[in-house]
């Protein structure tokens, strides 16, 4: 983890470290397996096929999962998420593996935000964010938000 | 079911009563797992000796992590079944979710889970006629607090 923000640290615009992700086909598996979500369209070709999406996507969660990676990473074990949010608008498939361990080359999602409001409420300093995950060609597949408090750097 | 509307008469009788409510423990092994198919090597997820020396007192749940299997936070296999018997539409998209955190949710915790119907709206969409229903979980921890809630969007058409 990177070293605690404060409040005093961030303005409206401010930028929250970037966070880079690769789904695999691997990574889905694994995301199965760890969220208890076996739906056949994140890893069965045929089914995707089927229900018109093509190919196995990524799941939604794994990406509302990433957001919350990315705030928790930014806010630091001082900070509390109080609330988060995202639409899963666009469609994701995963790079395929090229050996046990290796994917192929592809896409890089990142996931993103910045500071859109900062205020004091009910004794606590208060940072809302705009966040989202995109994708290899800069779209905006997972758009979202995030409420969180900062520790103050000078106790008031 | 006036005009052609999606929502039956029986589903819009079903909007705020409970549906569902079912308690699970939050496991440690089951934290780490999930932290690792996420790719997050916070220690605070992931190891227990340093989490436990923290203000948290035990390994914590990554956001939006409430125990295996897939009770994040989502509506529960019976309510989809319980939607399409309904008379929603059997095409299911997961359109999204909205956490509110209030405590933190960790390793050891039972947590009671509780899940109701919203909200339900319609229009129309590229998709044609879709129905939107709001499916509201709220975790009590075993110590009787609301912990979290959950509203996730489920899009049918």
């Amino acid at each position: 983890m990177a070293k605690q923000i404060y409040y005093e640290d961030v303005e409206v615009d401010t930028e929250i470290t970037p966070l880079a992700k690769i789904a695999t086909t691997r990574m889905l598996v694994q995301w199965a397996g760890a969220s208890g979500d076996f739906n056949p369209l994140h890893y069965d070709e045929d089914f995707a096929k089927a229900m018109g999406v093509g190919a196995p996507i990524v799941h939604g969660a794994l990406k509302r999962a990433w957001l919350g990676h990315l705030m928790t990473d930014w806010i630091g074990e001082e900070g509390k998420l109080k609330k988060l949010s995202c639409q899963y608008r666009g469609m994701d498939y995963p790079r395929k593996m090229k050996t046990m361990e290796e994917p192929h080359d592809g896409e890089t999602w990142w996931c993103k935000g910045k500071v859109t409001k900062k205020y004091e409420e009910g004794g606590e300093h208060l940072v809302e964010c705009e966040i989202w995950v995109e994708n290899g060609k800069g779209e905006k597949t997972t758009p979202g938000s995030a409420l969180v408090a900062l520790p103050m750097r000078a106790k008031k | 079911m006036a005009n052609g509307s999606l929502i039956t008469d029986e589903l819009r009788k079903m909007i705020g009563v409970t549906l569902d409510t079912i308690a699970f423990k939050v496991e440690e092994g089951a934290i780490q797992r999930y932290a690792q198919a996420i790719g997050d090597p916070n220690p605070l997820f992931n190891d227990p000796d340093f989490a436990s020396k923290t203000k948290y007192g035990r390994l914590l749940a990554p956001p939006g992590f409430t125990g295996w299997p897939a009770k994040t936070g989502r509506p529960t296999e019976k309510l989809f079944v319980f939607l399409v018997k309904a008379g929603a539409p059997p095409r299911i998209l997961d359109g999204g979710i909205e956490f509110e955190f209030i405590e933190p949710i960790g390793a050891g915790d039972v947590l009671t889970a509780t899940t109701k119907i919203a909200k339900v709206t319609e229009r129309e969409t590229k998709l044609g006629k879709t129905m939107f229903t709001t499916a509201e979980v709220t975790f009590v921890n075993q110590k009787g607090r609301l912990v979290l809630k959950s509203w996730a969007t489920i899009i049918q058409f």
